[in-house]
């Protein structure tokens, strides 16, 4: 086991580097650059700035020099935001998405799971129907719209909510509500597809038989083995929710991470980028390998270390 | 299945733990939008939204909008503009200019500091331009100092900074010599790259001086006292020259960015100020009585690629732009009080007698389909047969795609092209793209940096950084020459609006309306000063009870 | 104990396979006819291919196109001339909403194909191989993760421009297939791998192998159909996931152009002005949502249709 998390670990540093290398090569070879904008600036003052930041250097140099920086762990000055650094920004911005994304993982996961469990129960009847018909509503309606529904009504129509920004508890539930709406949904759906192939499988049958008691059965050996597929799932939702949603954060003012996985490209801020791809591959990878020592935890046949021969 | 409940009570236990946290943090000042009076005792709060973080708190290098409203809370320079964008003096008490126009020798008010006490002397400015000028800070603005002697060869390495003709002569007297008689120099000292800056805080922290409320010392009428979660929070400076004049007790400037929200927030009354509007939105709010019109100084327009048939034809310009309906658009289209433009300077800039140059320089086309199909079959594409494909190029944004939509169908009724495509491209790759020549018809737009239509006209100088549309013009780059030497404010707009008239004759841009500014304003919000070329003022500003 | 050697009789060779899996041609007889036995995933049935239809013939049935504006009747709600209401510039929503099905479903069914077929195939191999196979693989699709999408989008933006200058939107929906086949199928190939994981474990799989059956036949005859429903869950997740993608890549400029639009693109162009005209988004949202509900009840008819448990 040892010798299969070393090599894991080994592959996903590999891994990250692929990572790193892909988008280095690909932000520069897409038009434009960081110091471009309508006004275009003179080219005098543009070789200063590039001068400033080494972007006159070869893009090997750039690369081997971004790299050494990066296992020093420093992600280098933003380009866009002059007088940030990488580091100062994820650090600041990181806890604001991470708060909203551990609230809405939460939602997700118990609200789905649990009317997924519920619709596979009552197969074929009436809170199946409901649960199913609101699933499928809330993978049919993105967070853009249900975010701006959710603010009309419930903070320009009724007034209960603020309609926007960040700090205070009231600020979490419309954003964690329009960002939980899809997974919540999903989760809901993956659960009860699960649980119907768990219930209908012979062991289930045979415990039933046996007379055990049924909740325990659901319990210990259904919910088991059909939650499964939603460990899979969590691994890169959580991994794209803890880093923020650029939607969202935009629809609702929240100073978190997600506007910059986008704004940077727009901006073609290239260490951004960078840090920003390294930081959620990090979190991406760990968070797999994670979720694959949750599967030998929930199933303890599944082995992860080696073919079958 | 213990396990899982084990680490889910974990989770929850954690995100109520990081939600008490965000309580403490979020309740230390008043929460924005609070009604005046309410609560507040008797503190009267001003709720803007800015509308977007600021790129950096660094005058020297700030170019943007937004952050020239934090600035103007904040900073003061030499002058300060006024409502109509006219400079007026400000910290100098007088100025004396020199015969020859090149010697400005400013005087500065008696005991003047900074936010923190310290005093504030001609030094401050002189260090400070010099240092926004400095190649090692890379400032983008740097251009706006080239005016002074000396500035652009130390700026681009081939001078010293010594050569910088900007001298204190004593603490209060500052002395600048330019290149060339700059008739706008007083409204160029009154913009974010002339403002001083507190030299021992740079010193202190050279990179980072500006990212928190706490190291930023400032000399204007308002000090930054808070700046976290999207939200900027200032009171009023009492070491200010001025303070007297300054009403509010508290101004708050949050960040949304989306223009729908930040709509619902005004309606909800958690903001009183917006700074768009949702344009669709526009005929609604306009019954409210709470939507302003502001001035805005730019223009709108479509760049044709002169070098790409049958965009080299001036009779397909012309056509093109003759039948275009600008009227309709401007009221059904993008509606939010803009005007129709039949020339390329923007109204709102002031000639030396005080007349409006647009007014004085009228009109040059209108809205004629006739001529336009008369003038495209004399280009040899009679009801636009055998007219060939034609793209318009535009960056993503909802108006801009409604505009493209509208004129390609104008073009369709009016002419009879059929084949006009829209092509959309991401902002970097859009700017790429015009810079490198490589589209028939682009969208672009100028907003002026200054109130003088120079700032308009230079980019269509044959080669300029700025000219996409590969327009060369022998007479108009000569003019233009001329003018940049010129003294006389009267000969100087006359040979503007010569070329323009050059510019409107050639038609290498195609100007469709005047930028206006339309935001929401509650009706007891008062004394805010917005200018023309960019931000608010709200030195005076106040409340209504 | 002894056993005389005359009391084993060896097998057939052939009689191993065949009890194991009946003759695939009525495992889908099979699967159609128990599907027809359910009357929400049959009307879900007519209903899309109605809807299909709609999407390509509808348009001529109308007196109006696409792009055909009329200022003098902008934002008006549903009247007897124009069902669906007309838009900011007046053009009629009906035959907007008409053509934006085909874009939103060939984005949609292109989704769903991509990640059925090729997710469940990456993923199945992944989970069946294990091990350092195994690894490799699901690092790769790390990788594909991690790489942010839109510097993809913005790659393929400008591969496009160079490869066909200047195109009226013809190889617009072809960017948009590319750039959704690249990565929407990295969940399935998750979610499938994961089920294969536990199901090469259970007792029938390892029975099958035991047996002697062929890999292969093992993975796609037995353990993938017994991962079916996570896998229409996952595929029918896929279409409105790229139906929304494919509004945001119209938006920053890939895909087709204005003034065509998808209804990803027209409810999210009406979100700006949802207080004033509501009826803007109403009409896009809800095909979007009787699609995918249709497209769902489909999806959960085929699970239990193919579920090999439910065989009688």
């Amino acid at each position: 086991m040892l010798g299969y998390l070393i090599r894991r670990i080994f592959s996903a540093l590999f891994a990250i580097l692929i990572v790193i290398t892909v988008t280095f090569i690909f932000m520069h070879a897409i038009p434009g650059g960081p110091f471009q904008s309508e006004k275009a600036i003179p080219p005098a003052i543009k070789a200063n700035i590039e001068a400033r930041y080494k972007l006159d250097q070869p893009l090997h140099i750039q690369y081997v020099d971004y790299l050494s920086h990066v296992v020093r762990g420093d992600l280098g000055p933003s380009f866009k935001y002059r007088g940030q650094t990488v580091n100062g920004i994820i650090a600041e911005r990181f806890p604001v998405s991470m708060q909203l994304g551990l609230m809405t993982f939460a939602i997700a996961i118990i609200a789905g799971v649990g009317a997924g469990i519920i619709a596979a129960l009552y197969q074929g009847r009436i809170p199946d129907y409901v649960t199913m018909f609101f699933s499928t509503i809330g993978i049919s309606v993105p967070s853009f719209i249900l975010g701006t529904l959710l603010m009309y009504f419930l903070a320009f129509k009724w007034g209960l909510l603020p309609a926007a920004m960040w700090g205070t508890p009231q600020h979490v539930i419309m954003p964690a509500m329009a960002l939980a709406g899809l997974p919540t949904a999903f989760i809901a759906r993956l659960t009860r597809s699960s649980m119907l192939d768990v219930l209908n499988q012979d062991y289930m049958r045979t415990a039933l038989a046996k007379g055990l008691p049924r909740w325990r059965i659901i319990w210990v050996h259904a919910v088991k083995n059909a939650i499964i597929p939603v460990i899979t799932y969590s691994g890169p939702l959580l991994a794209a929710i803890l880093t923020g949603s650029f939607i969202v954060e935009n629809i609702f003012a929240i100073p978190g991470l997600g506007k910059h996985f986008v704004t940077s490209i727009y901006n073609r801020d290239y260490t951004v980028i960078l840090g920003l791809t390294i930081f959620y591959s990090i979190l991406l990878i760990g968070l797999n390998m994670f979720v694959d020592f949750a599967y030998t935890l929930v199933d303890p046949r599944i082995k992860l270390t080696g073919g079958k021969e | 299945m213990k396990k899982f409940s084990l680490i889910l009570a974990i989770l929850l236990c954690a995100i109520l733990l990081l939600n008490g946290c965000g309580t403490e943090t979020g309740d230390n000042g008043d929460s924005p939008g609070e009604e005046p009076g309410e609560e507040n005792g008797e503190e009267m709060v001003l709720t803007f939204n800015v509308g977007t973080e600021p790129e950096t708190m660094d005058p020297h290098l700030s170019t943007g909008v937004p952050e020239a409203t934090m600035m103007l809370q904040m900073y003061e320079g030499l002058a300060r503009l006024n409502v109509n964008s006219v400079p007026e003096l400000a910290l100098a008490e007088s100025v004396d200019v020199s015969e020859d126009d090149l010697v400005y020798t400013f005087h500065l008010r008696d005991g003047l500091v900074w936010s923190n006490g310290e005093p504030l002397t001609a030094e401050d400015f002189e260090l400070s331009w010099k240092r926004a000028l400095d190649p090692e800070l890379a400032a983008d603005y740097a251009y706006m100092l080239y005016y002074i002697k000396g500035a652009e060869a130390y700026n681009t390495g081939t001078g010293s900074v010594d050569d910088v003709m900007v001298e204190a002569l004593d603490d209060k007297t500052l002395q600048v010599t330019l290149e060339a008689p700059t008739p706008f120099f007083m409204s160029l000292v009154a913009f974010k790259t002339y403002y001083p800056l507190y030299q021992p805080a740079i010193e202190e922290d050279p990179e980072g001086w500006h990212l928190s409320a706490d190291t930023i010392i400032g000399n204007g009428p308002f000090n930054l006292v808070s700046w976290a979660q999207g939200q900027m929070e200032f009171i009023p400076n009492d070491n200010y020259y001025d303070a007297d004049a300054v009403i509010l007790d508290r101004l708050i400037f949050t960040m949304v960015e989306n223009e729908s929200t930040e709509l619902t927030m005004f309606e909800t009354g958690e903001i009183d100020m917006t700074h768009t509007v949702p344009g669709p939105e526009i005929p609604r709010l306009e019954q409210t009585g709470e939507l302003n019109i502001l001035p805005y100084l730019g223009t709108y327009y479509y760049i044709f690629q002169v070098e790409k048939p049958p965009l080299d034809d001036i009779n397909v310009r012309k056509a093109l732009t003759l039948a275009i309906d600008r009227e309709a658009l401007v009221t059904n289209v993008t509606q939010g009080g803009q005007l129709p433009a039949f020339a390329y300077v923007p109204p709102g800039i002031p000639e030396a007698d005080g007349s409006d140059f647009r007014e004085n320089g009228g009109d040059y086309y209108s809205y004629d389909p006739e001529t336009a199909k008369q003038l495209l079959a004399e280009a040899g594409y009679p009801d636009g047969a055998g007219f060939p494909s034609v793209e318009i190029l535009y960056n993503t944004s909802e108006m801009h795609k409604m505009i493209a939509e509208a004129i390609q169908e104008m073009w369709k009724q009016n002419l009879g092209i059929e084949n006009v495509t829209l092509t959309n491209q991401e902002w970097g790759v859009y700017l790429n793209t015009r810079d490198e020549g490589d589209f028939m018809i682009a969208r672009a737009g100028w907003i002026g940096d200054y109130l003088d239509p120079y700032t308009f006209l230079d980019m269509w100088l044959t080669d300029g950084g700025n000219n996409n549309s590969r327009f060369s013009n022998a007479d108009y780059d000569r003019l233009l020459a001329e003018v940049r030497m010129l003294d006389d404010e009267v000969t100087r707009m006359e040979m503007m609006h010569q070329l323009e008239d050059i510019l409107m004759e050639e038609m290498p841009i195609c100007p469709i309306y005047y930028y206006t500014q339309p935001i929401m304003v509650k009706s007891y919000v008062k004394g805010y000063a917005s200018i023309a070329v960019g931000g608010i003022d709200f030195k005076t500003a106040y409340v209504e009870e | 104990m002894q056993y005389p050697k005359e009391l084993f009789i060896p097998l057939a060779e052939k009689a191993v396979h065949t009890d194991i899996v009946r003759p695939s041609i009525t495992y889908w007889q099979d699967a159609w006819r128990r599907l027809k036995k359910n009357p929400v995933a049959m009307v879900s049935m007519v209903f899309i291919i109605l809807l299909i239809i709609f999407a390509l013939f509808g348009p001529y049935f109308s007196s109006y196109s696409y792009s055909d504006q009329d200022f003098d009747r902008r934002n008006q709600g549903p009247n007897s001339e124009h069902l669906f209401g007309t838009d900011s510039l007046g053009r009629d929503q009906l035959v907007r909403v008409m053509h934006g099905a085909r874009i939103s479903l060939a984005v949609g069914f292109v989704a769903a194909i991509t990640t059925f077929f090729f997710g469940v195939f990456y993923g199945g191999i992944s989970g069946y191989l294990g091990g350092r196979a195994d690894n490799l693989m699901m690092r790769i699709v790390d990788i594909l993760y991690s790489i942010p999408f839109l510097l993809w989008v913005i790659m393929l933006m400008v591969l496009f421009r160079e490869l066909f200058p200047a195109t009226g939107g013809g190889a617009g929906l072809y960017s948009i297939f590319l750039a959704l086949g690249l990565v929407f199928w990295l969940p399935m190939a998750r979610i499938v791998r994961g089920q294969i994981l536990t199901l090469k474990e259970q007792e029938f799989a390892l029975a099958a192998q035991t047996i002697g059956a062929p890999r292969w036949k093992i993975l796609f005859r037995h353990l993938i159909p017994n991962a079916m429903g996570p896998i229409i869950v996952t595929a029918t997740l896929s279409i409105p996931e790229a139906i929304f993608t494919e509004a945001f890549l119209s938006f920053i400029g890939l895909g087709v152009s204005a003034p065509r639009a998808s209804w990803g693109m027209l409810s999210s162009d009406a979100l700006t002005s949802l207080r004033s005209f509501p009826h803007l988004l109403l009409f896009p949202a809800l095909a979007i949502c009787l699609t995918l509900l249709a497209f769902n009840f489909l999806g959960d008819g085929l699970r239990d249709a193919l579920d090999p448990r439910m065989r009688k």
